[in-house]
């Protein structure tokens, strides 16, 4: 089985984000940035089906600027076999992503997508439904268990309220939620290793996709910010605090 | 113009993320057909006709709705969506299982998350954790979108619109099946519609100590619980208990934090509750950059006291 696996570069997790005062968006020159840490998920989960001797090959994609590379690169570190870079310096929506991702898998046919559920700059959730969708296949949102068999793919996933399984026909796409695995750090040889695996160049024109923007962004802003309250010394003035002064017990 | 609204529920009840879905769904100025897509789910469509604001209850009973799939859901929202200008759903899982699917056969760009309805095409919505607010206006003509429910009031009750059966039939595409649900069934309120959410953090240390510390405190407040992500991936707390970022939002009365030191992914899902206590050991605690109220010390002392005296 071949699987592809979706990595988009993003604002490490650990950065405190600053918005620009002129409220024209986020300030992300000189910011580290990082794989979302739910792609790392997606990867770690790819490459050990292909340990475990269930998947063949496993390529990594990524659009974005010309430093999305490195994070193709990261990929290939932890074990996919090769990388397609899809190269543009817009910040491409979700649906225009996932029709450049059904462009990849019309030519590449893969068994089993793998993405993030969700991209911790947009917090979007929604490309892998949307090339679900588009594809016309089966989808396995915020994967706790993936269990593959022959023809078929058993998704647990984590919903609102519990656990629910759902068996998908493939191919089929699975986005993949935070307790399916502990995604890897990539050794020194495998990083080495990686720099001579092949990343292909595409560009968003190559698979006729328009990625001109549908939400057009009026202003971004910083959320009202909440005051720091008051430390209590005891419970008892804790108590006292939420009976008459909050109004809340 | 015309609104619908894909309804929360599980064949049995409708969930009040709905209600709350509604009061935006209303703020786009057009009617709002609520749709309850299930099997025999007739309780539901009943408390859907009774929400203040719904125009028309829409019915699509069928077994390939009992779950709620995301496939069929989708393929029957698309066959409906012709004459309706705007399709929203609480963002629950159900919501941002189904949508995005309907958004790309319909070619519209989904808004995720909307916390605020500007106009009927301009809306606020999160991004990074949020920590910056975007103001987007949506180009397609036809809206989809979900709904933040902790940014709205649940809408009241006193309609009484009627109830029709829709007979679009969506053939099975045969792409997912069901297998199977674990699904914990809890006395206590739901965390994202509970008054008072009591979150434990990876201090706790054990599921043991998690039960015993935080759940009669809960009990003492009514409370929903609630989790940092280190609680649930330790196994001290369910999956869905988590709250941040990438897991529930919520914004109760109060919020008491135990054990939690307030990472920007657990804050993103709890920092507009009404009223926020901290009790934590480590006084520097980003946790307390944005509690009301703060109680610096050992949480397995000062919980039990907490219990104890309220
Ligand atoms: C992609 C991604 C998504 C994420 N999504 C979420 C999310 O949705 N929700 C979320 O919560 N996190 C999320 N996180 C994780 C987040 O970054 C933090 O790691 C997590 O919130 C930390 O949990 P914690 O506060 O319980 O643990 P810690 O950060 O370890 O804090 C434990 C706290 O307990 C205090 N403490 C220890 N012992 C005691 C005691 N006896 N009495 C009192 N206080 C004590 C300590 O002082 C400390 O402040 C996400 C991370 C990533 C990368
Ligand atoms: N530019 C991109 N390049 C590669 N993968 C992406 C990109 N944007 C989104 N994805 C994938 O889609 C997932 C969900 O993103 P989103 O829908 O934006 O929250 C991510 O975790 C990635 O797996």
């Amino acid at each position: 089985m071949k699987i592809l696996v979706a990595v988009k570069r993003v604002v490490d997790y650990n950065v405190k984000i600053r918005v620009k005062p002129d409220g024209s968006g986020v300030e992300l020159a000189n910011v580290k940035m990082s794989m979302n840490p739910f792609d790392e998920i997606a990867v770690e989960e790819a490459v050990r089906l292909k340990e475990a001797g269930t998947a063949e090959e496993v390529v990594a994609v990524s659009i974005g600027p010309k430093q999305a590379a490195d994070t193709i690169r990261t990929a290939l570190a932890m074990g996919a076999d090769r990388g397609i870079h899809v190269a543009t310096d817009e910040i491409v929506e979700p649906l225009a992503v996932a029709k450049i991702l059904k462009g990849i898998c019309d030519g590449e046919s893969p068994d089993l997508v793998f993405l993030g559920k969700q991209a911790i700059d947009d917090d979007c959730n929604q490309t892998g439904q949307m090339l679900a969708a588009l594809m016309n296949w089966g989808q396995g949102t915020f994967a706790y268990r993936v269990e593959p068999s022959d023809g078929s793919v058993k998704v647990t996933r984590e919903v609102d309220g519990g656990l629910q399984t759902v068996d998908l026909k493939l191919p089929a796409v699975v986005s993949v939620d935070l307790r399916l695995n502990e995604p890897r750090y990539a050794s020194l040889p495998n990083i080495m290793k990686a720099k001579k695996k092949p990343i292909e160049a595409k560009t968003p024109d190559d698979f006729g996709v328009d990625i001109a923007r549908r939400l057009e962004i009026l202003k971004t802003e910083e959320p009202e910010s909440r005051q720091a309250g008051v430390k209590v010394a005891s419970v008892d003035e804790l108590v006292d605090k939420l009976k008459n002064e909050a109004g809340v017990l | 113009m015309t609104t619908l609204l894909l309804a929360e529920h599980d064949n049995k009840a409708l969930s009040s993320e709905t209600a709350k879905a509604l009061t935006a769904a209303k703020a786009l100025g057009a009617d709002v057909h609520l749709l309850v897509a299930g099997k025999d789910a007739g309780a539901v469509a009943d408390a859907g006709a009774k929400l203040d604001g719904v125009a028309k209850v829409l019915t699509a009973d069928d077994a390939v709705f009992a779950n709620r799939l995301a496939e069929p859901v989708a393929a029957l929202l698309v066959e409906m969506a012709g004459t309706y200008d705007a399709i929203v759903a609480p963002a629950t899982t159900m919501g941002k299982n189904v949508l995005p699917r309907a958004a790309a056969l319909l070619d519209v760009m989904q808004i995720s998350d909307v916390m605020s309805v500007e106009g009927p095409d301009t809306f606020k919505r999160p991004t990074y954790a949020g920590n910056a607010v975007q103001t987007v206006r949506s180009k397609d003509s036809m809206k989809v979108m979900t709904i933040r429910t902790s940014s709205f009031e649940a809408a009241g009750e006193g309609g009484s619109a009627p109830i029709e059966a829709i007979s679009i039939s969506v053939n099975d595409p045969g792409l997912s099946s069901f297998v199977s649900e674990e699904l914990a069934h809890s006395e206590r309120p739901e965390l994202s519609s509970a008054k008072v959410v009591v979150s434990g953090g990876r201090a706790l240390g054990s599921d043991e100590k998690f039960r015993e510390i935080m759940m009669p405190l809960a009990d003492k407040l009514g409370a929903a619980v609630g989790a940092s992500r280190a609680a649930v991936d330790a196994g001290y707390a369910p999956n869905d208990w988590q709250v941040g970022q990438t897991g529930k939002v919520v914004a109760p009365e109060l919020y008491i934090a135990c054990g939690i030191s307030g990472a920007i992914q657990h804050l993103a899902g709890m920092k507009d509750s009404k009223v926020i206590v901290a009790i934590n050991k480590d006084e520097e605690a980003p946790i307390f950059q944005v509690a009301d109220y703060g109680l610096v010390g050992d949480l397995f002392e000062l919980v039990p006291e907490l219990t104890e005296k309220l």
